[in-house]
C-alpha cells in the first residue's frame, strides 16, 4: 500500500532519484523538455508523495484528489513521479515519446498510468481543473484539485478567463502553482514578455497568493499546501521561484535547455552530479 | 410523369414554424429532470441559446462562463472528466471558432463526453451579419477525430436529437440555428445517429440537404415533380459519422447529385458527400451553398434568396446538372 510521507529527508531522496529517471528518458527519447521538467520535481514529488489523496493501485479511485499537469511539455517528471509511486514500472520511462507508448510527448488522458487530462497546448489545464472543481462540490466531495501551470503559460490569454472563474466560483477546493522558473523557449521571459507583477496579479483576479521564494523546498511547499488547504472561500495560488534545469549545473538557468534532451556526455555529466554511478 | 413516394413521416403541408433552439432549451430542461449529471455552460448568450430555461430550473447545475469560450469548453472537458454530461451552448461562429483548439485538444483528442451546441448558425443570423454567421462550423468540426456533427432540420428533428445525444457516449457538435424554422416533420419521425433519412424516393436525382435547406430540397421536389422529374430527397442530419450507404444507394440509382447547405460548400455536405461519392460512386453533383464567401446583414430568410439557397436554386442546379448527364448519356429524363 502506497503510503504518504513528510518527512523531507525521504522526499529529497525520492527527487535525486526522479531527476535521475527523467534526465534516462529524456536521453533515450532523445528529444524532450529538459529545463522545464528539472525545475517541477520538488512541487511534483510533494506533491504525490505528501499531499495529494491518491493510490497508484487503484487510480480509477472515485475520491482521489486530482492533478492536471497544465504544463504539459514537463511531463517527463510526472512520469518519473507516477513510476516511483507505483502507476507503472520504472522501465516504462524508456518507451517516452515511442509510438504507441502510454508515455507520449505530451500528457494524454489515461487514468491507468494516473494521467488525469491531455495537455500540452498551454491554456487549457486550469480549466480543466476548474471543471473537475466543480464537479466536486456539486456532488459535495471531499476531492481537492491541483494544477500546475508554467511561468510562460501566463502569457495565454484563456488561463486568465480561468483564472476568472476560479475566483468568481469560489473554488477553494482548488490549488493551483506556478513554475516560476523564468524562461521560456525563446529565452528569458523578461527578454520576451515580461509577466510581473505577478503576486499582484493573481490577487487582483481574487485568488490567495503565497510566494515561495525557493520552490525546491519542501518545508516550504508543504507549509503552502497546509495553508492552501485551510484557506476557505476563495482558490489558491503557490508561485513557487525555481530554477530551469534544476539540480544540473550546465542546464541551470540555461534557456536553451528548454527542449532540448541531454546528449551522452551531458547525461554522464548529470548523473554524476545526481551521484549516480554509470 | 413519375410519381416520387414521400415518406410518411413528412408532413402533407407545413403547419408551424418553430425556433429550434427554443426546443433545445425546452428538451434541456426535460433531461435536466432524468439526469442528474447534465451540467449547462453557456458563453453569455444564455437568453439567445435558450439554456437560459435550464438555468432558472437548475441553476445549481448551469455555469455561465461569461465571454470566456475558450475556457467554457476545457472547463466542459473537467466535468466530462468528473462524469459529468457538460452540454456547451453558444453562437456557432464562437463555439467552433473561437474556441476550435480547446475542442481539438481538450475534448475531441480524449474523447471526452462534451455536448457541444451551438446556435446562430448560417446566414439566417441574419442582422447582426457576416461576423456573426458561421459559415464554416461544420467543416472545423468534422475534421476533428472522434466528433460527431449533427444538424437538425427542424422542431421535431431537434427534440430527437437532443434526446439521443445525451445518451451517446462522445464529444459531440449540433448546429442550430437562430430563425423559425418551418416544421416538417410528424411526430412519428426517428432520429438515429449516423442514418441519413429518404424523405422521398426518386430516379432522376438525389437531393441531399441538411437544416433549413431539407425544407427548401422537399419544396425543389415538387416543383421537379410537375417536370416529370423524380427526385430523392435526404435529410444527412448526422455529416459525421456520414451515412455512405444510403448516399451512395441514391447516388447510384439517380446518376446525379446535388447538395443542399446554409454553409460554405467547401468542408460542408458538398465537400462531405463529394468525398463520399468520388470515393465509393463517382457521380456528377452540383454544390448549393454558400460558395466560399462569407455573409451579410439583412432579413434572415430573405438572405437565402439573397444568396441563393432557395428551392428554385435547387431546381436549377437540377436541371444543369441533367443537362449535363444527357448531353454526356444521351440519355432522357423527359
Amino acid at each position: 500500500m502506497f503510503k504518504r510521507t513528510r518527512d523531507v529527508e525521504v522526499l529529497k531522496e525520492i527527487a535525486r532519484q526522479v531527476r535521475i529517471d527523467l534526465l534516462k528518458a529524456l536521453h533515450h527519447a532523445k528529444s524532450g523538455h529538459t529545463g522545464g521538467s528539472l525545475s517541477s520535481v520538488e512541487i511534483l514529488v510533494a506533491l504525490y508523495f505528501a499531499e495529494l489523496r491518491h493510490d497508484p493501485k487503484n487510480p480509477r479511485w472515485e475520491n482521489r484528489d486530482r492533478f492536471v499537469l497544465s504544463k504539459g511539455h514537463g511531463v517527463p517528471a510526472l512520469y518519473a513521479v507516477l513510476a516511483h509511486a507505483g502507476y507503472f514500472p520504472r522501465e516504462e520511462l524508456l518507451t517516452l515519446r515511442k509510438p504507441g507508448s502510454r508515455l507520449q510527448g505530451h500528457p494524454e488522458y489515461d487514468l491507468s498510468i494516473g494521467i488525469e487530462a491531455t495537455t500540452g497546448s498551454l491554456g487549457h489545464g486550469l480549466s480543466a481543473a476548474n471543471g473537475m472543481a466543480l464537479a466536486a462540490k456539486l456532488d459535495k466531495k471531499d476531492i481537492r484539485v491541483y494544477v500546475l501551470l508554467s511561468d510562460g503559460e501566463l502569457q495565454e490569454g484563456a488561463t486568465w478567463e480561468a483564472i476568472m472563474t476560479a475566483s468568481y466560483r469560489k473554488l477553494d477546493n482548488l490549488c493551483a502553482i506556478v513554475d516560476r522558473n523564468r524562461f521560456q523557449n525563446d529565452g528569458a521571459m523578461a527578454d520576451i514578455k515580461d509577466i510581473e507583477p505577478l503576486p499582484d496579479k493573481w490577487r487582483a483576479f481574487g485568488w490567495e497568493v503565497e510566494v515561495l521564494s525557493d520552490g525546491h523546498d519542501f518545508a516550504g511547499l508543504l507549509s503552502a499546501f497546509d495553508r492552501a488547504r485551510v484557506t476557505k472561500g476563495k482558490p489558491f495560488v503557490i508561485i513557487a521561484n525555481t530554477i530551469k534545469g534544476k539540480g544540473i549545473s550546465i542546464f541551470e538557468n540555461q534557456g536553451k535547455y528548454h527542449g532540448v534532451a541531454p546528449t551522452d556526455e551531458e547525461l554522464k555529466l548529470a548523473l554524476r552530479e545526481l551521484g549516480e554511478n554509470i | 410523369m413519375s410519381k416520387s413516394k414521400l415518406s410518411d413521416v413528412v408532413v402533407d403541408e407545413i403547419r408551424e414554424h418553430i425556433y429550434i433552439r427554443e426546443v433545445y432549451g425546452k428538451t434541456l430542461v426535460e433531461l435536466g429532470r432524468e439526469y442528474p449529471e447534465l451540467v449547462v455552460l453557456d458563453a453569455d448568450l444564455t437568453v439567445s441559446t435558450k439554456t437560459s430555461l435550464f438555468g432558472k430550473e437548475f441553476p445549481e447545475r448551469f455555469f455561465t462562463m461569461g465571454v470566456s469560450e475558450q475556457d467554457m469548453m476545457a472547463t466542459a472537458a473537467g466535468f466530462a472528466l468528473s462524469g459529468k454530461i457538460p452540454f456547451a451552448s453558444t453562437f456557432a461562429v464562437f463555439a467552433t471558432g473561437r474556441a476550435w483548439e480547446h475542442i481539438r485538444q481538450s475534448i475531441a483528442f480524449p474523447k471526452l463526453n462534451v455536448k457541444i451546441v451551438a446556435t446562430h448558425a448560417g446566414v439566417t443570423v441574419g442582422e447582426d451579419g457576416a461576423t456573426h454567421q458561421a459559415l464554416e462550423d461544420i467543416a472545423l468540426m468534422r475534421v476533428l477525430p472522434n466528433m460527431t456533427v449533427i444538424v437538425p432540420a427542424d422542431a421535431v428533428e431537434t427534440e430527437k436529437v437532443i434526446r439521443t445525444i445525451v445518451k451517446h457516449q462522445g464529444p459531440t457538435y449540433v448546429r442550430l440555428a437562430r430563425a423559425k424554422f418551418p416544421t416538417i416533420f410528424k411526430k412519428n419521425y426517428e432520429f438515429e445517429i449516423g442514418k441519413a433519412k429518404v424523405l422521398r424516393e426518386g430516379k432522376h436525382v438525389a437531393i441531399f440537404a441538411i437544416g433549413i435547406m431539407v425544407y427548401e430540397a422537399l419544396e425543389a421536389s415538387k416543383i421537379l415533380e410537375k417536370e416529370g422529374i423524380s427526385a430523392f430527397v435526404v435529410n444527412v442530419s448526422t455529416i459525421k459519422p456520414i451515412d455512405v450507404e444510403t448516399i451512395v444507394e441514391c447516388a447510384r440509382i439517380a446518376g446525379a447529385v446535388v447538395t443542399a447547405e446554409d454553409h460554405n460548400i467547401i468542408g460542408g455536405l458538398g465537400g462531405a458527400v463529394a468525398e463520399v461519392l468520388s470515393e465509393h460512386y463517382p457521380t456528377p453533383m452540383r454544390r448549393i451553398g454558400m460558395r466560399d464567401r462569407f455573409g451579410t446583414s439583412g432579413d434572415g430568410l430573405q438572405l437565402l434568396e439573397y444568396f441563393g439557397l432557395k428551392a428554385r436554386n435547387i431546381v436549377q442546379a437540377v436541371h444543369e446538372l441533367l443537362e449535363f448527364n444527357s448531353a454526356k448519356k444521351s440519355v432522357s429524363f423527359k
